[in-house]
C-alpha cells in the first residue's frame, strides 16, 4: 500500500450562505503520483488546491498533509508550494532572486543556495538567465522559472494551479511531456488543476473529475475513459454514446439490455450492478460501420441505423448515424482505407454498426436508474 | 517622391506631437527662470528699473540672513513628509486591499477636503489647534494632574505649522501610494507567502517599538516639541506596525513593488511643502518663518525683485539636487519592471 502524502476528510467550503464551492470531499493523494483535478470552471478544482496550499480555509473537515493535519496552518508553514495560474513571478527580483526566494525565507547558507539554484535551473534547462527579469523572458520561460521557484524547496506535494494555461497549443504539449519527466526526475507528488481533459489524461497516474463542488469519478486516465460511471464523466472526458434500456435477461457472463427500437446489447454482466434501469455508452472510436446485413463472426453488439451525417477530420471521418429514428449515435472511423473517389460512407447510406459487448459502459449515478434500487 | 515626403512627415511627426508642450515649457518655464536668474544678479529697484550687472551679492548674502528660513523649510518639508507617509501608507494599503465596496467612497473622502479653499482649510486648523479650541480644550479636560499649564497653546509654535502642512499634503501622497498598491497583483503576495514568508521575525514589535521611538524622538525635536511625548507615542506605533502590519511578504514583495508610489508621493508632497508659506503664515510665528514667506515677502511687500529671486533660484537648485539624490537612492529605473504580471 503506497504511503499517503495529502488527505482530505470531508471537506467543504463555503463562500458566503449560498455558493458551496466544494462539498464533502473525501480524497487521497498518494506519495509520487502525478495527482489531477479535472473539470470545468467553477466546479471547485482550484478552491481545493488553495485549499491544500494553505490560501483559503475549510468551511469543515480535515486537511492532512504527510499524515500531519495542517488545517489550519498558513502557507507559510506548509511544506507544500504551488505554481501559480500566471506564474506569479516577482517583477522586481532577477530570475536568480525569483528561484532562491524560498531558500532565502528559510535562512539556507548562500552557498547552499547558489549551488540549489544553478541545479534548478539546470533542470528547467534555463542556465544562463539568473540576471534577467521575469518582464525579460517568454511565457514558456517564466512558466520554468515558475516551476523552478516552487521545486528548489523540495515540497512533500506541489501544487499546480493550471499552469500551462496561457500558452499556446504546442508550447502546451512541449511542456507536457516536460512536466512529466521533471516530476519523475524528483519524484514529488504533483497535484494538478487543469480543465483540458486530453492535459490531464497525458500527464496524470490519476484524476478526479469534478463537477459542482466534488468529484464524480476518480480513477486512472484509462479507468475513466473505458469504463465512465458518471454521465458527466461520459461527456466530459471525450464523446459518448448514450443509450438507455431495459435488462431483459443474461446470456453467459453477459446481461443483455434492450435499447432504442428493440435492439439488444451486451454488457459484461458485473458492470450492470443487478440493475434494472440502465443508461449504457460506447465510444465513437470503438465502433465498427458495417454494410447493412453483413454478417459479423464475432459475438458483437449491433445497431442497424442510417447515415445522417458525415464530415472528414483528416486522421478519421466523423459519422452521425440514427438508429431506429430516435438515437443518434457519433462513429468515428480511422481514413485507413479511405479511397480517393471520397468517403466510403455516405449519407443516407444504411449501415449496421458493430461494437465488441467489452466496451460497453453502464452509467452507475442515481438519475439513471431506480433511485429506490440504488439505495 | 511622395514616398520622401510621407518618410518626411514621419520624421517630424513626433516633434509636430511635442510642440504645443514644448512651447508651453519654453513660455512659462524656461524663460520665466532665466528672466528670474537675470533678476538676481541685477541691482535696481521697481521703481527705478533694474540692471543687468552681475552681482552675486544678493547670493553671498542668503547664508547670513536667510540660513534659519532655509532651516525651517528644510525641517518641516522633511516632517510634514514622513509624517504624511506614516498616516499615507497604512491608509491606502487599507483603501486598496481591504477597501472591497467602499473603496470608492473611502478616495472621495480622502480628496473631499480639495472641495473647499486651500486658505479656508488651513484657517480651520487655527480653529482645531487654537487656544479655544477642541485639542487644547481636551487636553485640559484629561489633565487631572494639571501637568498642562494654562497658558499652552499651540498657535505659532512648528507643532502648529507642521500639522497643517501634513493635513493639506495628506492627499498627494496617500493617491500615488494607493495607485501602486491597487497594481499589486494579490498573488503575488500569496507566492510570498507559499515561499516561506511569514511573519517579519518573532519579536517584531520589540523592533518597531525602538524604531518608532527613535523617530517619534526626531519628530519631537524637529517640531521643537516634548520629546518625550513623541517617542512614547512613536513605540506605541511602531510596535503596533511591525508587530501586526509588517510581515516578511510585505517586506520583501507588497513594499518594494509600491516603491514607484512612495516615490511620486513623497515629492508631491516635499517639494510643495518646502516652498509653503500659507501654513506658515497662518499657523506659524515669526520664529517659525520658512524659505516661502521670505520668498512672498520680498517679491510682493517690499519690491525687493532681487533677493527674492536669488531665494527662489537657490530653492530650485536645492529640489532638483536633493530630488536626484533621492530617484537615485530608490534606483527608479529598477522600478520600471513592476509591469510585469
Amino acid at each position: 500500500m503506497p504511503e499517503i502524502d495529502v488527505r482530505l476528510v470531508d471537506v467543504t467550503k463555503r463562500f458566503g450562505p449560498d455558493v458551496v464551492a466544494v462539498d464533502h470531499i473525501n480524497l487521497e493523494v498518494r506519495d509520487g503520483e502525478f495527482f489531477s483535478l479535472l473539470g470545468p470552471s467553477g466546479c471547485g478544482k482550484t478552491t481545493t488546491l488553495r485549499m491544500i496550499g494553505g490560501f483559503e480555509e475549510p468551511t469543515s473537515g480535515l486537511i492532512e498533509l504527510q499524515g500531519q493535519d495542517v488545517t489550519w496552518l498558513p502557507p507559510y508553514r506548509r511544506n507544500v508550494n504551488t505554481v501559480f495560474q500566471n506564474y506569479a513571478l516577482f517583477p522586481h527580483l532577477s530570475i536568480y532572486e525569483n528561484v532562491a526566494f524560498g531558500l532565502r525565507r528559510r535562512k539556507v547558507a548562500d552557498k547552499e543556495i547558489r549551488r540549489r539554484v544553478a541545479e534548478m535551473l539546470e533542470l528547467v534547462e534555463l542556465p544562463g538567465y539568473e540576471k534577467r527579469r521575469p518582464g525579460q523572458i517568454s511565457g514558456g520561460q517564466a512558466q520554468r522559472v515558475a516551476l523552478a521557484r516552487a521545486l528548489i524547496n523540495r515540497p512533500a506535494v506541489l501544487l499546480l494551479d493550471e499552469p500551462l494555461g496561457a500558452l499556446d497549443l504546442k508550447l502546451r504539449k512541449q511542456m507536457q511531456v516536460e512536466l512529466k519527466r521533471i516530476q519523475q526526475e524528483v519524484g514529488i507528488t504533483f497535484i494538478y488543476v487543469t480543465h483540458d481533459q486530453e492535459e490531464a489524461m497525458t500527464m496524470s497516474d490519476r484524476i478526479a473529475v469534478m463537477s459542482a463542488g466534488h468529484y464524480e469519478q476518480l480513477g486512472t486516465p484509462e479507468e475513466l475513459y473505458e469504463r465512465p460511471t458518471t454521465r458527466f464523466v461520459a461527456g466530459f472526458l471525450g464523446v459518448s454514446n448514450m443509450l438507455r434500456g431495459q435488462r431483459q435477461g443474461e446470456d453467459g457472463g453477459y446481461a443483455i439490455v434492450e435499447v432504442v427500437g428493440g435492439a439488444r446489447v451486451r454488457v459484461p454482466r458485473e458492470r450492470l450492478n443487478g440493475r434494472a434501469d440502465v443508461e449504457v455508452g460506447v465510444r465513437p472510436e470503438k465502433i465498427r460501420m458495417l454494410s447493412a446485413g453483413a454478417a459479423s463472426a464475432e459475438r458483437l453488439n449491433r445497431l442497424d441505423g442510417r447515415i445522417i451525417h458525415a464530415s472528414y477530420m483528416g486522421v478519421s471521418t466523423q459519422y452521425i448515424v440514427r438508429v431506429a429514428d430516435e438515437a443518434d449515435l457519433t462513429v468515428y472511423e480511422q481514413n485507413v482505407e479511405r479511397t480517393e473517389e471520397g468517403s466510403i460512407h455516405r449519407p443516407g447510406e444504411t449501415v449496421s454498426l458493430a461494437w465488441p459487448p467489452e466496451h460497453t459502459f453502464v452509467i452507475r449515478e442515481a438519475g439513471a436508474v431506480d433511485g429506490a434500487q440504488e439505495a | 517622391m511622395s514616398r520622401t515626403r510621407h518618410s518626411l512627415r514621419r520624421l517630424l511627426s513626433p516633434y509636430v506631437l511635442l510642440a504645443p508642450g514644448l512651447l508651453w515649457l519654453i513660455v512659462f518655464f524656461v524663460l520665466p527662470t532665466i528672466q528670474m536668474f537675470l533678476y538676481s544678479v541685477s541691482t535696481g529697484s521697481v521703481d527705478f528699473g533694474y540692471k543687468l550687472t552681475w552681482s552675486f551679492d544678493a547670493f553671498t548674502s542668503i547664508p547670513t540672513y536667510f540660513s534659519r528660513q532655509f532651516e525651517n523649510s528644510l525641517i518641516y518639508g522633511t516632517l510634514a513628509t514622513v509624517i504624511t507617509f506614516l498616516i499615507s501608507y497604512p491608509l491606502a494599503y487599507f483603501i486598496a486591499f481591504r477597501g472591497g465596496r467602499y473603496k470608492n467612497l473611502i478616495l472621495f473622502l480622502v480628496i473631499a477636503p480639495f472641495f473647499t479653499s486651500f486658505l479656508i482649510r488651513t484657517i480651520s486648523w487655527q480653529i482645531i489647534l487654537g487656544n479655544n479650541g477642541p485639542v487644547i480644550g481636551l487636553m485640559h479636560a484629561v489633565d487631572v494632574f494639571h501637568q498642562v499649564p494654562e497658558n499652552f497653546t499651540f498657535m505659532g509654535e512648528p507643532v502648529a505649522v507642521v500639522s497643517g502642512l501634513v493635513y493639506n499634503y495628506l492627499p498627494f501622497m496617500t493617491l500615488p501610494l494607493y495607485v501602486a498598491l491597487e497594481r499589486i497583483d494579490l498573488r503575488l503576495i500569496e507566492a510570498a507567502q507559499d515561499l516561506y514568508a511569514g511573519p517579519w521575525r518573532p519579536r517584531g514589535w520589540i523592533y518597531g517599538a525602538v524604531g518608532g521611538a527613535l523617530l517619534g524622538a526626531l519628530i519631537g525635536f524637529g517640531i521643537d516639541w516634548d520629546v518625550a511625548i513623541f517617542a512614547v507615542l512613536g513605540a506605541v506605533l511602531g510596535a503596533a506596525m511591525l508587530g501586526a502590519f509588517v510581515s516578511e511578504s510585505f517586506l520583501r514583495v507588497t513594499f518594494p513593488l509600491s516603491l514607484p508610489g512612495v516615490f511620486a508621493g513623497s515629492l508631491l508632497t516635499f517639494i510643495p511643502a518646502l516652498g509653503d508659506y500659507v501654513n506658515a503664515t497662518l499657523l506659524g510665528s515669526p520664529k517659525t518663518q520658512m524659505i516661502g514667506n521670505v520668498i512672498q515677502a520680498r517679491f510682493l511687500t517690499s519690491n525687493d525683485y532681487t533677493t527674492a529671486s536669488a531665494l527662489s533660484f537657490v530653492l530650485m537648485v536645492g529640489i532638483i539636487v536633493a530630488v536626484m539624490i533621492y530617484a537615485r537612492m530608490l534606483g527608479t529605473e529598477d522600478l520600471s519592471g513592476g509591469a510585469m504580471i
